[in-house]
């Protein structure tokens, strides 16, 4: 196998406590030497001057669409865009056609991944049945086929005796519960946020406390089994400071928050584009402000994407058929290192946390490293230069991302699955030079 | 840029057409814009007082009624205005036409376009259609109300109305009661009555009382759960039509209880000022929120409004499918 060496980066590795200017030598798909200067022979070198070297992203929350929707995306545009963004390993959510609910269906993701999938995809099973949440689904084969995790994501459990169940199944598997917390009675028909602008606009609202409610209910069944329990998307005021006081009491809980809740509000749901049609919705200046406080502070430990393909056609429509959900895997660490490094509020050790060492402890995954033997999936960007979002340039099959012709900060230079170069940034794409 | 720019030449100078392509909603129009919709359709409304209630100004044009939800009332008023503009009118309904749930909007806007026509008038049941559709057609959209947004052509006729029975706008007390949360109509009302220097005061049960609808305007604006606030020492009184599903979906126990708390009786009706007018969007639901003798009084307005739906709805066609109001002068015939 070829030998890689990666010369002349910085190095940020959040679980060596690294940030310094080191090479990095990948041999047999490990990393073999973290060295300030290699020299070796028979080695291809990637010159990462004025980049930074990173162990490689991982993306709790990716939805696929295969099997069953492959018009909006397969498993290999999928990854192909996750390998765009720096991701090198994406957690695949189970709400396809037919939903991953049982051990065929996660051996044929893994299957199907290993042909054409340039970046490792890990599956989540579902946790009922069709994702009913009635009865459980066949976690402990799936967990056997390889799957890594289990929700109900876009379908919330609101059954509290399942979930319980649920969660005592799952920690006996030792796996984490990933809860899309939505009380479904209280979001009712909502499209938007609940709060001015779904008044000002005449759009169905969906409170705050739609989320929260269901954070509470998992605080306390969490604490109640023991379980690790994962809160998929956070969007709230209220669902961080619930979060914060778990954890100080030590429950085992966990969570994420996606880009575009700590970089939008429900402000740009004026001028109706469907674009700003999520699950959960944008929320209001001060749930923004209180998520970016809370990444700060380490109550939020992971940036998950949410990536939500769906066709052109089906976002055409008015704002209430319109489909929830957007493409994030291209535009993620853009949005992260613009919004949140570039602003000052966090360090690059603390965003490499967030996108890489985070989600590895999250799912049990023994990589978000660069420790010498770890496999090598690294990612290397440049954090100074800035690009343009363009949809047309996106790998994914689908274009629903409101951040088109967005200015970011921050381009994945290149993407390392197990030692291979899965990606790698032509100069002559989209680029702006930071000078302009 | 552009509209301040003008804006501040208007000083001197009145306005003659609409700032915009479109007429989606008030919040959007300044007083000058408004003030122009409101002096065209006075002078419109004397043409449905002829014995040839027609003027040859729009001939030639064609207007597109597009109607995604039922709606027997405002389809007829701009049936009726078209024609009494000589334009030639077409009417498309969900019943009659191959729109259907789930046809894309960018669709929709070719075949409309393929028609060539000169104004689609647009009512849907979903908020910011309207929106949509006139981002991607180059022809002016009319909103006739979408979903619980804004419904400006209504909005206008009320305030044509309040301003023939008491003269002005400015400095009056207008209540507006009932279910808010779901009212296209409440939302036009506040925004083009405050912009005109009128108090409002919105009331209704709470839990159809939506979140930040204080925060909709800067000042001129009461909201209350209490309905005799609102309708202490108030000039007009406008009352929304209670939809009877809101009980099924809990916003309050039963229509007995709605007509007991909430419903517009004569009462009620003595805290407003004595010469107090009474107005109703349509169709009421009589004994529920407003009663029989009170719908039927001497303080009602409610078949003025209708005449004066035509009058408000010739001025916006006028004036975004035909021409200036310059050309128009009272009593004269109008070309």
């Amino acid at each position: 196998m070829m030998k890689l060496l990666i010369r002349h980066g910085l190095v940020v590795d959040p679980t060596q406590a690294l940030e310094e200017p080191l090479d990095v030598l990948i041999e047999d798909g490990r990393i073999a030497a973290l060295d300030a200067d290699i020299s070796t022979s028979d080695v291809r070198v990637i010159d990462a001057t004025g980049c930074v070297v990173a162990p490689g992203f991982i993306d709790l929350h990716t939805h696929l669409r295969e099997p069953g929707e492959e018009y909006k995306e397969t498993i290999k545009t999928g990854a192909e865009a996750a390998a765009a963004g720096g991701f090198t390993s994406i957690a695949a959510m189970p709400n396809t056609h037919p939903v991953n609910d049982n051990a065929a269906v996660t051996r044929f993701i893994i299957e199907q991944a290993a042909e054409e999938a340039p970046v490792n995809v890990f599956p989540i099973g579902a946790i009922t049945a069709r994702s009913q949440g009635e009865t459980l689904a066949e976690i402990g084969e799936m967990v056997q086929a390889g799957a890594v995790a289990i929700s109900d994501d876009g379908r919330p459990v609101m059954n509290a005796q399942v979930m319980r169940r649920a969660m005592e199944y799952a920690k006996q598997l030792d796996i984490p519960v990933i809860d899309h917390c939505q009380d479904l009675n209280l979001s009712g028909d909502g499209v938007m946020h609940e709060g001015y602008f779904s008044t000002l606009l005449g759009l169905k609202g969906i409170p705050a406390v739609a989320e929260e409610v269901q954070v509470a209910r998992d605080i306390l069944l969490a604490e109640l089994t023991g379980a690790r329990v994962h809160l998929a998307h956070l969007s709230t005021a209220g669902s961080v400071e619930l979060v914060r006081r778990a954890k100080r009491k030590g429950i085992p809980i966990s969570c994420e928050v996606c880009p575009h809740h700590f970089t939008l509000t429900d402000e740009a749901v004026i001028g109706y584009d469907t674009n700003t049609k999520m699950y959960p919705p944008l929320r209001s200046q001060r749930d923004v402000d209180s998520l970016l406080d809370a990444i700060a502070d380490g109550t939020i430990d992971a940036i998950a994407t949410d990536h939500a393909p769906h066709h052109l056609d089906e976002k055409m429509l008015d704002y209430d058929q319109a489909p929830f959900g957007i493409v994030g895997l291209e535009t993620a660490f853009g949005l992260a290192m613009t919004r949140l490094v570039d602003t000052g509020r966090i360090g690059l050790s603390r965003l490499i946390e967030l996108l890489s060492s985070a989600p590895a402890r999250i799912l049990g995954l023994d990589r978000g490293t660069l420790r010498v033997g770890a496999v090598a999936d690294v990612t290397i960007f440049d954090p100074q230069r800035e690009w343009i979002v363009d949809v047309e340039q996106f790998r994914s099959k689908s274009r629903n991302s409101p951040f088109h012709g967005w200015k970011l900060k921050g381009i994945i230079k290149a993407t390392i699955v197990g030692g291979e170069i899965v990606f790698e940034a032509s100069d002559t794409s989209s680029e702006t030079d930071s000078t302009e | 840029m552009n509209g301040e720019a003008r804006a501040t030449s208007q000083d001197t100078q009145k306005l003659t057409t609409l700032k915009r392509k479109d007429l989606l909603g008030i919040r959007e129009l300044d007083v000058d814009e408004i003030n122009l919709i409101l002096d065209t359709a006075e002078v419109f409304k004397e043409i449905s007082t002829r014995e040839i209630k027609k003027v040859p100004t729009l001939r030639g044009k064609t207007i597109v009624n597009l109607f995604f939800e039922p709606s027997t009332r405002t389809r007829t008023s701009f049936e009726i205005a078209g024609k009494r503009l000589s334009a030639d009118t077409i009417n498309i309904s969900v019943s009659t036409s191959s729109v259907v749930k789930g046809e894309t909007l960018i669709d929709t806007a070719r075949n409309l376009e393929a028609m060539v026509p000169d104004a689609i008038i647009i009512r849907h049941a979903v908020a910011g259609v309207p929106h949509q559709l006139a981002r991607l057609v180059k022809t002016p959209v009319i909103n006739a109300g979408d979903g619980a947004h804004e419904h400006p052509t209504q909005a206008l006729l009320d305030a044509l109305t309040i301003r023939e029975h008491k003269g002005r706008l400015a400095g009056l007390k207008v209540a507006i009661l009932g279910d808010i949360a779901h009212s296209r109509v409440a939302r036009s009302n506040t925004f083009l009555l405050t912009k005109m220097g009128a108090l409002v005061a919105v009331s209704g049960p709470q839990t159809l009382l939506p979140p930040g609808y204080d925060q909709l305007v800067d000042d001129g604006l009461i909201v209350t759960p209490r309905i005799e606030e609102a309708l202490e020492d108030a000039d007009v009184i406008m009352m929304l039509r209670i939809q009877l599903e809101r009980q099924r979906e809990s916003f309050f126990p039963s229509l007995k209880e709605y007509a007991v708390r909430f419903g517009l009786t004569r009462e009620r009706l003595r805290l407003a000022k004595d010469d107090v007018i009474v107005m109703h969007p349509g169709p009421m639901n009589r004994g529920v929120e407003i009663a029989s003798e009170v719908a039927d009084g001497p303080y009602s307005l409610i078949l003025d409004q209708v005449t004066n739906g035509v009058a408000v709805r010739m001025a916006v066609l006028y004036l975004l499918a035909g021409g200036s109001a310059a050309k128009l002068t009272p009593g004269e015939s109008i070309q």
